[in-house]
């Protein structure tokens, strides 16, 4: 194994881990809304949370590109305060939360929809405040769910290639296991293809394991 | 000293129709009638956990509920002291945590509660370390009464809290629900079936069934089979 494999691994796993570390608060919020609350416009946030899952990833990197572009709506104010996105380690980061927070939300929801609403409730009449409930009560006892959401998230963003290529390239500073994989393979370099290939499946497979029996056990 | 309560209001869920015209002075409530008769449902309703369509819910100078002047005290702020009958307890956190979940809520004006005293009481110190799955179903009660009574609540809401002590422990647990009711003043809403915990409890009786009150009066003695 080259030096050069071995950075590529460890960015790709640090960046995926960085990824999961970014989607978690917000596929929180959403898994939580959308398995508590009731409102005008719930179907079509829980169809654009799972969009990601169904769409091209090479659409959902377009899109990225659009958002976070240096013209983008969302890039360009990043851009004048120094941080560019667009084809640094930063839009790898990106592209693995977007992809996979749908996992996350999917299986930290259903965590939510085991939590048996009595526990909240009575948590109220004890005086906690909605916030306290949930902090105390709801995400404790779905942290089952939770835990299996952040895995898949995790596993997702690890081998996330078609967003990833659009929004930070094959560079040597940006390239992932993911992307190595399709590099070294069109380069006809197929040992180092292979070890590349072995790496991410049993990294993969390890957080694989470990999601499926937190969803078991939940 | 009793404590003017007002449980006046209409709540509608699906078919089931429940509608109170109570207005009474009493230390302690007690609410009889067959299941499905909505005795759970009045405890839920001042606990804040049903809404309701229309009325007014007081206890002592406390406005819960006043659809007239738009009060809808939320939930958690209602400084009430709920034992469900189903209990409820937090099967995340052990015996203490549970006791002490509402006791570190803010509760100002609360009845002053001293803990140690709840804890010999209901001889729940040899259990504070122990899981909640691995108590008797009368353990159980008496964590789910200790931790609404350590809430230091204004109104105790009781869904049968004795029925799963045996003879002896209800027998000892009673005279302290009196000595709550007498020295701490906190009043209560009171579900059972048991005549001899009504007499000693209760000053106050409401005989539901269907939705409606058919009977209610001071210190009645509830009629044979409810």
């Amino acid at each position: 194994m080259t030096g050069d494999t071995l950075a590529i691994a460890w960015r790709t796993v640090s960046l995926a881990a960085l990824a999961t570390l970014v989607m978690l608060p917000p596929g929180i919020a959403l898994a939580w809304i959308l398995a508590r609350r009731q409102f005008p416009g719930r179907a079509m946030l829980e169809t654009l949370v799972s969009l990601p899952l169904v769409m091209p990833p090479v659409a959902t990197g377009l899109m990225l590109i659009w958002v976070f572009g240096r013209r983008g709506p969302l890039g360009g104010p990043l851009s004048q305060l120094g941080i560019d996105v667009m084809f640094t380690w930063r839009a790898v980061v990106l592209a693995g939360a977007v992809m996979g927070l749908p996992l996350l939300v999917r299986a930290t929801r259903a965590g939510f929809e085991q939590v048996d609403r009595r526990y909240e409730e009575i948590a109220g009449t004890l005086g906690a405040s909605p916030r306290r409930v949930f902090l105390t009560i709801s995400l404790p006892l779905a942290k089952r769910g939770v835990l299996a959401g952040a895995l898949l998230g995790f596993s997702r963003a690890l081998g996330e290639f078609g967003a990833t290529i659009m929004v930070a390239g094959a560079l040597p500073s940006t390239r992932t296991i993911a992307v190595a994989i399709y590099s070294y393979t069109e380069t006809g370099q197929e040992a180092a293809a292979t070890t590349m290939l072995a790496i991410s499946a049993s990294i993969a497979f390890g957080a694989l394991l470990l999601s499926n029996r937190f969803a078991s056990t939940s | 000293m009793p404590v003017p309560i007002t449980l006046d209001f209409l709540l509608c869920q699906g078919d089931f129709r429940l509608e109170m015209h109570e207005r009474v002075e009493a230390r302690v409530v007690a609410l009889f009638g067959p299941s499905g008769s909505g005795k759970t449902s009045v405890l839920e309703a001042i606990a804040g956990l049903r809404s309701l369509e229309r009325g007014e819910i007081r206890i002592g100078s406390r406005i819960l509920y006043d659809s007239g002047a738009g009060v809808d005290v939320p939930s958690h702020r209602r400084k009430v002291g709920y034992v469900p009958q189903d209990l409820t307890l937090f099967p995340h956190m052990n015996v203490k945590r549970n006791i002490l979940y509402g006791a570190r809520s803010d509760r100002d004006g609360g009845s002053a509660v001293d803990l140690e005293q709840i804890l010999s009481l209901l001889e729940l110190h040899p259990f504070l370390d122990r899981r909640v799955s691995d108590l008797s179903g009368g353990e159980r009660q008496r964590v789910a009464m200790a931790r609404a009574l350590t809430s230091a609540p204004l109104v105790l809401l009781l869904d049968e809290p004795l029925t799963a002590l045996d003879r002896g422990l209800r027998a000892r647990v009673l005279p302290y629900l009196t000595r709550i009711r007498d020295e701490l003043a906190t009043p209560m809403v009171y579900v059972s079936h048991d005549e001899a915990e009504v007499r000693a409890l209760a000053d106050w009786v409401v005989e539901l069934e269907g939705g409606r009150a058919i009977r209610s009066g001071p210190a009645l003695i509830p009629s044979a089979g409810s």
